[in-house]
C-alpha cells in the first residue's frame, strides 16, 4: 500500500468517525422531537419519522389545570435569572479583589471559593431544609435563590477571577495614578472590559440554574411553585400505568431548544468559560 | 517614595476586604452554615419535624457507628449488601465506568475535532448539545429510547439480531447501572472532549513537523509525544469529573427511580433525610459522603497546582 493509498483510507476513516460522532450526539434528541410529534398508536411504533406531524402534545402541556407547566417555565426564567444577577453582582467586587490584589489570606480565600464549588449538594441538605424554613423561604419558588447561590457564586467567582487577573497590567495604573478609588476602578475601568466574561459567566450560572433538580424537589412541594426539571419528572397519565411519552418528549423538545440556540450562539464563549473554570489555575 | 507605596497598598488591602465581605457573607450563609448544621445533626436522632421546633437530642455516635449505624459492620446480610454498602458500590463502580469511557471517547473525539476537514465548525456545534441539554431531559429521552416495550433501541436491536427478547434495560438489575453509565457517558463526553481538544491546541506544532518529516506513525506521535504532553490537563480533567460522578443523582433517580439496585449516595442520602425522615441518619451518610468529596478534592487541587499565591 502506497503512501496515496494511505491517504485516502485515513480520510474517509475521518468522515466516518465524523458521522459516527454526529450520530451519537444528535439522534437521541432528534428522536425526542420525532416523538413529540408523534399522536395516538403512532407513539408506540418506534418508526423514525412521524407520519402525521401534530402539536397536539405542545398544545396538551399548556391545557391540563392540575399542572400548570407555563407557570413552572415562568418559575425557572425567574429563579435563575435573579440567581444570575446576584452571582454577577457579588462576584464582579469579589474578583477584582481576588484577582487584582495583593493582600495576605488570598490565596486561601481562592482555595476556600474553589472547594465550595466542589461540593456535594446534599452535604448541605439538612442544615439548608432548617434555614430556609427557620427564614420562610421553604416551599417558594422564589426561596430557591439562596440554595442555588452555592453552586453559581463560587463557580461565578472563581471564572471572573481567572478573566480578571489575566487582563494587562497598564489598565488601571493610569486610573491608580489619577486618584481614582477602587470603586471607581471596577465601575471605569474593569466593567467595560468585563462584559464578555460577565456574558459567559452568566450564561453558564443561568443555565445550572435553569437544570438543578435536587434542591427543586425537595424544597418545593407546592404544586405552583415547581421549576421545569420538577415539573417533567412528574408528567403523568390519566391513571399511573400509562407514561404518557409524547407530552414528556414535547416539554423537554420546549425547554431544551432555547438552551440548544443559547449554546450554539454563544459557542465559542462558552468552551472558553467551561474550559476556564475547569482547568485553568 | 516608600510611604506612599505602603499608604496605598494598605488602602487597596482594605478595599479588597471590602469587597469581598458580601460574597464571604454569602458562602457563610449558604455553605458553612448548612454545612456545619448537617454535621451536627449527624449526632443527633432529628427528624424534618424536630428540627422545626427543637426536639431532637444528642446521640453521639449512634449515626455513625451505633446497631443501625452507618457503618454498621455487624449487619446480619454483611455490610456491602445493606443499602448504604449498596450505595456505596453502586457510586464507585458508576464512577469508574462512567469516567474511563468518557476519558477514553473524549479522547477520540477531541482528536477528530482537532483535525482538518470540511464541516468541521458543525459538529464542535453538534457535540454541545448533548451537554447544553438539562440532565433531567437526557434521563427522560434515554428512558424513553430504553423503554421495554416501545422503546427504539429494543426495537433496533431486535432487527439487527442482537437479542431476542425485549430487555427491560433500566428495571433489570443486570443492566440497570449500565444503561444509566451509557445515559452520563452520553451526557458528559462532549465537556470531556472539548477540555482535552483545548489542551491539544496549546501543543507547540514544531514537534510534529519534526515526527511527519522523519516519517514517524501517527499512532506512534501520538503514544509518544501528544499524550504526555498533554498527560497533565487530562488528570484534572479526570479527577474534575470524578468529583462530579461520585455526586451523582438526577439520572439515577429520574431513570430507575431510585431503586436499590443503582441508588446513588447521594440519592441514599435524600432518601433517609426526606422520604424515610431519618433526618440524623442521613446528616451522617452526607457527612461521610462530604469527607469522600473532600478528599478527592484536594487530590485534584494538588494535582491541578493551582498556585494560589500568583
Amino acid at each position: 500500500m502506497n503512501y496515496q493509498h494511505q491517504k485516502i483510507l485515513g480520510t474517509i476513516g475521518l468522515y466516518l468517525l465524523v458521522a459516527l460522532i454526529s450520530l451519537f450526539c444528535l439522534f437521541p434528541f432528534y428522536f425526542a422531537i420525532v416523538t413529540s410529534l408523534k399522536s395516538g398508536t403512532e407513539l408506540f411504533s418506534s418508526t423514525l419519522w412521524p407520519a402525521a406531524p401534530s402539536f397536539k402534545n405542545y398544545v396538551a402541556m399548556f391545557t391540563v389545570a392540575e399542572h400548570p407547566f407555563g407557570r413552572h417555565i415562568l418559575n425557572s426564567i425567574a429563579v435563575s435569572t435573579l440567581v444570575v444577577i446576584a452571582s454577577l453582582f457579588l462576584g464582579v467586587t469579589a474578583s477584582y479583589a481576588l484577582g487584582r490584589i495583593q493582600f495576605r489570606g488570598r490565596g486561601l480565600l481562592l482555595l476556600t471559593v474553589l472547594a465550595v464549588s466542589m461540593f456535594p449538594q446534599v452535604a448541605v441538605l439538612s442544615g439548608m431544609f432548617e434555614l430556609m424554613q427557620a427564614i420562610g423561604f421553604y416551599n417558594h419558588w422564589w426561596g430557591l435563590t439562596l440554595p442555588y447561590m452555592v453552586f453559581t457564586l463560587p463557580f461565578t467567582v472563581w471564572v471572573l477571577t481567572t478573566f480578571v487577573r489575566d487582563l494587562p497590567k497598564e489598565l488601571e495604573e493610569a486610573a491608580i495614578m489619577d486618584g481614582c478609588t477602587p470603586w471607581g476602578i471596577i465601575t471605569k475601568v474593569f466593567l467595560p472590559v468585563m462584559w464578555p466574561a460577565l456574558v459567559t459567566t452568566g450564561l453558564l450560572a443561568f443555565i445550572a440554574a435553569w437544570n438543578e433538580f435536587m434542591f427543586a424537589l425537595t424544597f418545593v412541594l407546592n404544586n405552583a411553585d415547581r421549576t421545569v426539571p420538577v415539573s417533567i419528572s412528574l408528567i403523568s397519565g390519566a391513571d399511573k400505568y400509562e407514561i404518557p411519552w409524547g407530552k414528556i418528549m414535547a416539554a423537554s423538545v420546549l425547554v431544551t431548544l432555547p438552551l440548544i440556540a443559547l449554546v450554539l450562539i454563544f459557542q465559542r464563549k462558552i468552551v472558553g468559560g467551561l474550559t476556564a473554570g475547569a482547568v485553568k489555575g | 517614595m516608600p510611604t506612599k507605596t505602603s499608604e496605598l497598598t494598605r488602602e487597596r488591602t482594605r478595599s479588597a476586604w471590602i469587597f469581598l465581605t458580601p460574597t464571604l457573607l454569602v458562602l457563610m450563609l449558604v455553605a458553612g452554615w448548612p454545612l456545619g448544621r448537617t454535621i451536627f445533626f449527624s449526632f443527633t436522632d432529628a427528624s424534618l419535624e424536630a428540627i422545626g421546633d427543637s426536639t431532637y437530642k444528642m446521640v453521639g455516635f449512634q449515626n455513625y457507628f451505633g446497631e443501625y449505624g452507618v457503618f454498621n459492620l455487624n449487619a446480619v446480610e454483611g455490610f456491602w449488601s445493606t443499602d448504604w454498602g449498596m450505595a456505596i458500590r453502586n457510586t464507585f463502580k458508576f464512577s469508574f465506568f462512567s469516567v474511563v469511557t468518557e476519558t477514553f471517547l473524549g479522547i477520540v473525539f477531541a482528536l477528530v475535532l482537532n483535525a482538518n476537514f470540511k464541516g468541521r465548525s458543525f459538529i464542535r456545534a453538534a457535540v454541545l448539545v448533548p451537554w447544553a441539554i438539562p440532565t433531567i431531559v437526557s434521563a427522560k429521552m434515554w428512558a424513553w429510547i430504553m423503554n421495554d416495550q416501545f422503546g427504539v433501541m429494543n426495537a433496533l436491536l431486535r432487527s439487527a439480531g442482537i437479542i431476542d427478547h425485549n430487555i427491560a434495560w433500566t428495571a433489570d438489575p443486570n443492566y440497570a447501572l449500565w444503561s444509566v453509565v451509557l445515559v452520563d457517558v452520553w451526557k458528559t463526553t462532549p465537556f470531556m472532549a472539548l477540555l482535552i481538544l483545548a489542551a491539544l491546541q496549546m501543543l507547540p506544532t514544531d514537534c510534529y513537523e519534526a515526527a511527519h518529516v522523519d516519517g514517524i506513525h501517527p499512532v506512534r506521535v501520538f503514544f509518544k509525544v501528544t499524550l504526555p504532553l498533554i498527560w497533565p490537563a487530562l488528570m484534572v480533567a479526570v479527577i474534575f469529573r470524578l468529583l462530579d460522578a461520585l455526586r451523582v443523582f438526577d439520572i439515577i433517580y429520574v431513570m430507575t427511580s431510585n431503586s436499590v439496585d443503582t441508588i446513588s449516595m447521594s440519592g441514599f442520602v435524600r432518601r433517609e433525610i426526606v422520604d424515610n425522615n431519618y433526618v440524623g441518619y442521613g446528616s451522617a451518610a452526607s457527612t461521610v459522603l462530604f469527607l469522600i468529596i473532600g478528599a478527592c478534592t484536594v487530590v485534584y487541587l494538588k494535582l491541578s497546582k493551582v498556585d494560589m499565591s500568583k
